[in-house]
C-alpha cells in the first residue's frame, strides 16, 4: 500500500514534467506524421493516415436508427449505404441472471445482455448516442467507446444517474472492430459484472459478404462462491484483484453458446466471427477446435492475417475471424488457456452440418493395437468369454463395475446423464433404440456401428468405434445404461454378449 | 430578482418556524480524526467534531408530516427547479405515499427537498465527511474500513436490487448506534458535490472517476464500496429524485 502512495505521489510531482515531454513528443511525431502524410499522398493515398482525415471530411446524409442486436447475432451488414447521422439509442440494466446452472448473479448490462447490444455503422457516421440509466438502478453508468476518438471515449459526457439519461455525437473515423465498455469507477468491477460489447465500424463499401455472422465475447467473472457454489453469488473483489476467476465464459453464460444454444451452419459455408474479450482481466487465447482461421484480422483492425490457429485477443480487444465450414462436425469455441475451457467455462459450439467432404476429412479408417515387438496389427486377446473367472456378477456388482466403465469409456460421448451431444452423439437416456433391442446394443459395444440411425425421432449419422471391453464388462456397462435414466431395466448376462462374438 | 426573494422565502420558511412535531430516534457520534477516501491531499487527515445523527433515513410517514405541514414540497406544488419531475414519483398524490412503504426510506427526493425537510425540523443535512465517519463504523469498531467481512457485507448491500422498499431500523446497528446507513438507499450529504471529480475516470486532471484516475486522488485503492459511493455522489444534481436515494439528518 505504501509503494502504491509513493508512485501515485511520484505521478503527480512528475506529472507536470511527463506533460511537458508528451507535448514535445506530440510536436515530432505531428510533425513526422505530416511529413508521412505528404509523401503518402504524392506516391498513394490509400494510407491509414490519410483514411483518417478523409473519413473526418466524410459528410453524413441522411438519419437512421441503429440496428441494436442482443448476442449472438449482429445487424445487417451496411453494404454500400452512405455515410449517415446514425441514432443509438441504449437502456443500461441492472438485473439477475444466469452464469450457470443454478448459479445466478447480478449483472450490470448495456442492452439488457452480457455481452451487451451490437452497434454497427461504417466510416463517416455521425453517430447520436443516448445512454439511458433505468430508474431501478442504483448505480451511476457511463460508456467508454474504444471507436470514439475524443475525451474519455465519451465516457464523461455520458455518465449517467439512475432515472436520467445523456446524448453526446461523435464520429466514426476508424474502421474496426472496437470495444466498449463503463467506466465508471471503481472500472474494473463494472466491467467484471458485465458492461462491455462491441462496436463494428465497417470500412466504405462494407466488409466481403459471408454467409454467417456471429457475436461472441469472453469475460472472466467473479464469484464468492466456488465455480458450481449454486445461488445468487456476489461479485468478489478480492477474488477480482488477484485476477483468480471462477468463471471465464462466452457471452456472460456458461450454456450461451452449447445446447439450444449453439451456433450453427452448412458446409461451404464462409463464418465470420466477431470475437472481442471484456476482460476486466484475462488475455483470451482465442481457439476453434477442427478449424484454422482462413483470415483473422488481427486486433479487430485492419491488418489481415491468414492460417491462423490460435488468435490472441487483449483484454479491451478484439479479433474478426473468418474460415469456410468444410465438413460437417462440432466446432469447438475455446480459450485455449485450456483449463478456463474445461474448469471454467469457456466454452461454445458451433455445429456445421452438410455433406460429408472426404477429401478433406475421412475420419477414423482403422484402428488397431499398437505393439512395439511386432510390427503387425491384430485383434486384442480380451478374455473373451469371461472364463476362468469365478460366478457370475449380482446386479448391484454389475451396476458398481458397470458404472466405472461408462464413467471412462462412454460418457465423454454420451454425457453423463447419457444425453447425448445433439446432432453428433444420440441419447442413452430414454432411447428408444437401445430399449427395443438388447441384441443390437451388444452389438454395438462389441463391433462399434456407423451409418445413420434414428433414435428417439432424431436422426444420427455418426461414428461409434467398437470398445475393447470383455464379457463381464460389457455385461456390467450395459445392464449400468439399461437401469439408468428412465430405461427399461434390461439385465445383460455375460453369456448373451459371448453369444455375440464371432 | 423577483424570482431569487420568492425562493429565498421558499426556503427560510423551514427556519422560522420549527412546528414540525418530528421526532426521529437520534444517536450520539463522537468527532474524531480520519482519512477520507477524497477530498484530502497527502494523505492529511480531517478532524470531524461531535454530532447527533438520525439513527435511520426519513420514510415514507415521516416525509408526509412535514409535507403536510410545508404544503410549498407536495408534490403537486413543488418548483421544478428544487425537484425534477420524478419527485415523489411513486405517491400517488399531494398526500398519497405508498401504503405498503410507509416505514421504508422516501426516496424520489431531491437535494432541495431533502435539505428543507431537515432544517424544518431543526437539523441539517450531514456533511459527505461526517456521513462517510458515520458509516465507517461496524457493529464493533469505529473504523472498520479494513475489515474484509465489513466490506463484503456493504458489497452485498450495494449489489443487492431495490433495498428501497426495506423498512429502517432492522438491521445491526453499528458501533453508534445509527442504523441502514449502507443497506437501504444511497443518502443525500449537504456538499455532494464538493469532492470535484469528473466524470471521467481516467485521465490525469485531478476532478476525475473513471477507470484509472479515480485512483489517483483516492486514499485507499481497495476501497470499493467507498468508489461506489463516490462515483454516485458525483453523477448526481441536487433537482434531481432517484427511486434509491434518501436522506437523514443531523444536528
Amino acid at each position: 500500500m505504501r509503494l502504491l502512495f509513493n508512485i501515485l505521489k511520484n505521478i503527480k510531482t512528475t506529472k507536470n514534467k511527463i506533460l511537458k515531454t508528451m507535448i514535445h513528443i506530440k510536436k515530432v511525431m505531428t510533425a513526422g506524421v505530416m511529413v508521412m502524410f505528404a509523401l503518402a499522398c504524392n506516391q498513394n493515398s490509400n494510407t491509414s493516415a490519410g483514411n483518417k482525415t478523409v473519413a473526418a471530411d466524410i459528410v453524413a446524409s441522411g438519419t437512421m436508427t441503429a440496428e441494436l442486436t442482443s448476442p449472438p447475432f449482429v445487424p445487417k451488414p451496411v453494404g454500400k449505404r452512405a455515410a449517415t447521422k446514425l441514432i443509438v439509442d441504449m437502456e443500461v440494466v441492472e438485473k439477475e441472471g444466469e452464469l450457470a446452472d443454478g448459479v445466478r448473479y447480478v449483472f450490470w448490462t448495456f442492452g439488457g445482455t452480457v455481452p451487451g447490444s451490437f452497434i454497427r455503422g461504417r466510416v463517416g457516421d455521425e453517430v447520436e448516442f443516448t445512454l439511458k440509466n433505468h430508474p431501478d438502478n442504483k448505480l451511476p453508468h457511463n460508456i467508454d467507446l474504444h471507436s470514439v476518438t475524443g475525451q474519455g471515449g465519451g465516457a464523461e459526457a455520458s455518465f449517467v444517474a439512475p432515472g436520467q439519461q445523456k446524448t453526446f455525437k461523435f464520429k466514426l473515423i476508424n474502421p474496426g472492430l472496437y470495444v466498449y465498455h463503463c467506466a465508471t469507477a471503481p472500472v474494473g468491477m463494472h466491467i467484471a459484472n458485465g458492461m462491455y460489447g462491441l462496436i463494428l465500424v465497417e470500412p466504405e463499401g462494407g466488409l466481403p459478404p459471408v454467409d454467417r455472422e456471429y457475436y461472441v465475447m469472453q469475460g472472466d467473472f467473479y464469484t464468492k462462491g466456488k465455480h458450481g457454489d449454486q445461488g445468487l453469488q456476489p461479485f468478489d473483489m478480492q477474488k477480482a484483484y488477484d485476477e483468480q476467476p471462477d468463471y471465464v465464459l462466452f457471452n456472460g453464460s456458461k450454456g450461451a453458446l452449447t445446447g439450444d444454444n449453439k451456433l450453427t451452419a452448412k458446409t461451404g459455408e464462409t463464418v465470420r466471427l466477431f470475437v472481442g474479450n471484456g476482460g476486466p482481466n484475462l488475455v483470451s487465447s482465442f481457439h476453434v477446435i477442427g478449424e484454422i482461421f482462413d483470415r483473422v484480422y488481427m486486433e479487430g483492425g485492419s491488418a489481415v492475417n491468414k492460417n491462423v490457429q490460435t488468435t490472441l485477443i487483449p483484454a479491451g480487444g478484439s479479433a474478426i475471424v473468418e474460415f469456410k465450414a468444410e465438413v460437417p462436425s462440432n466446432l469447438i469455441l475455446v480459450d485455449h488457456s485450456l483449463f478456463r475451457t474445461f474448469n471454467k467455462g469457456a466454452l461454445g459450439i458451433l455445429t456445421v452440418e452438410g455433406e460429408k467432404n472426404i477429401r478433406v476429412f475421412e475420419g477414423e479408417v482403422l484402428e488397431g493395437i499398437y505393439n512395439p515387438e511386432g510390427a503387425t496389427i491384430h485383434e486384442v486377446p480380451v478374455a473373451g468369454n469371461g472364463a476362468g473367472s469365478a460366478k457370475a456378477l449380482s446386479h448391484s456388482e454389475k451396476m458398481e463395475m458397470g458404472k466405472r466403465i461408462y464413467n471412462t469409456s462412454c460418457f465423454a460421448c454420451h454425457q453423463a446423464s447419457g444425453e447425448g451431444i445433439a446432432n453428433a452423439f444420440p441419447p442413452l437416456a430414454k432411447s428408444d433404440y437401445l430399449n427395443e433391442n438388447a441384441e443390437r446394443a451388444i452389438k454395438t459395444v462389441l463391433y462399434g456401428l456407423s451409418g445413420e440411425i434414428t433414435v428417439n425421432g432424431k436422426k444420427y449419422n455418426s461414428q461409434m468405434p467398437a470398445q475393447r471391453l470383455n464379457d463381464r464388462e460389457i455385461a456390467s456397462v450395459l445392464t449400468y445404461i439399461y437401469s439408468s435414466w428412465g430405461n427399461n431395466k434390461t439385465e445383460i448376462a455375460e453369456e448373451q454378449v459371448n453369444k455375440q462374438r464371432k | 430578482m423577483k424570482q431569487a426573494i420568492k425562493i429565498l422565502t421558499v426556503l427560510m420558511c423551514c427556519i422560522t418556524q420549527q412546528t414540525f412535531a418530528q421526532v426521529a430516534e437520534t444517536a450520539l457520534v463522537k468527532g474524531g480524526t480520519f482519512v477520507p477516501q477524497y477530498g484530502v491531499s497527502e494523505e492529511k487527515s480531517i478532524r470531524i467534531a461531535d454530532f447527533v445523527m438520525d439513527t435511520a433515513p426519513v420514510t415514507h410517514a415521516q416525509y408526509l408530516q412535514f409535507v403536510q405541514e410545508y404544503p410549498q414540497w407536495k408534490k403537486s406544488k413543488v418548483r421544478r427547479l428544487f425537484a425534477d419531475g420524478s419527485y415523489l414519483k411513486n405517491w400517488s398524490g399531494d398526500s398519497l405515499p405508498p401504503k405498503e412503504l410507509l416505514h421504508a426510506p422516501v426516496t424520489h427526493i431531491s437535494w432541495y427537498a431533502a435539505k428543507a425537510c431537515c432544517e424544518c425540523m431543526g437539523k441539517r443535512l450531514p456533511t459527505t465527511n461526517e456521513w462517510e465517519y458515520a458509516a465507517m463504523a461496524s457493529d464493533k469498531k469505529r473504523d472498520a474500513r479494513k475489515d474484509s467481512l465489513y466490506n463484503a457485507n456493504i458489497m452485498a448491500a450495494y449489489e443487492t436490487r431495490q433495498t428501497y422498499l426495506k423498512n429502517t431500523g432492522n438491521g445491526t446497528p453499528n458501533y453508534w448506534g445509527i442504523y441502514d446507513l449502507n443497506e437501504l438507499v444511497w443518502e443525500w450529504t449537504s456538499d455532494f458535490n464538493a469532492v470535484m471529480l469528473s466524470g471521467e475516470n481516467r485521465d490525469n486532471n485531478d476532478k476525475n472517476l473513471f477507470c484509472g484516475a479515480g485512483s489517483l486522488n483516492a486514499t485507499d485503492l481497495m476501497n470499493y464500496t467507498a468508489f461506489l459511493r463516490y462515483a454516485f455522489r458525483n453523477s448526481i444534481k441536487a433537482n434531481y429524485n432517484i427511486a434509491s436515494l434518501g436522506f437523514r439528518c443531523v444536528k
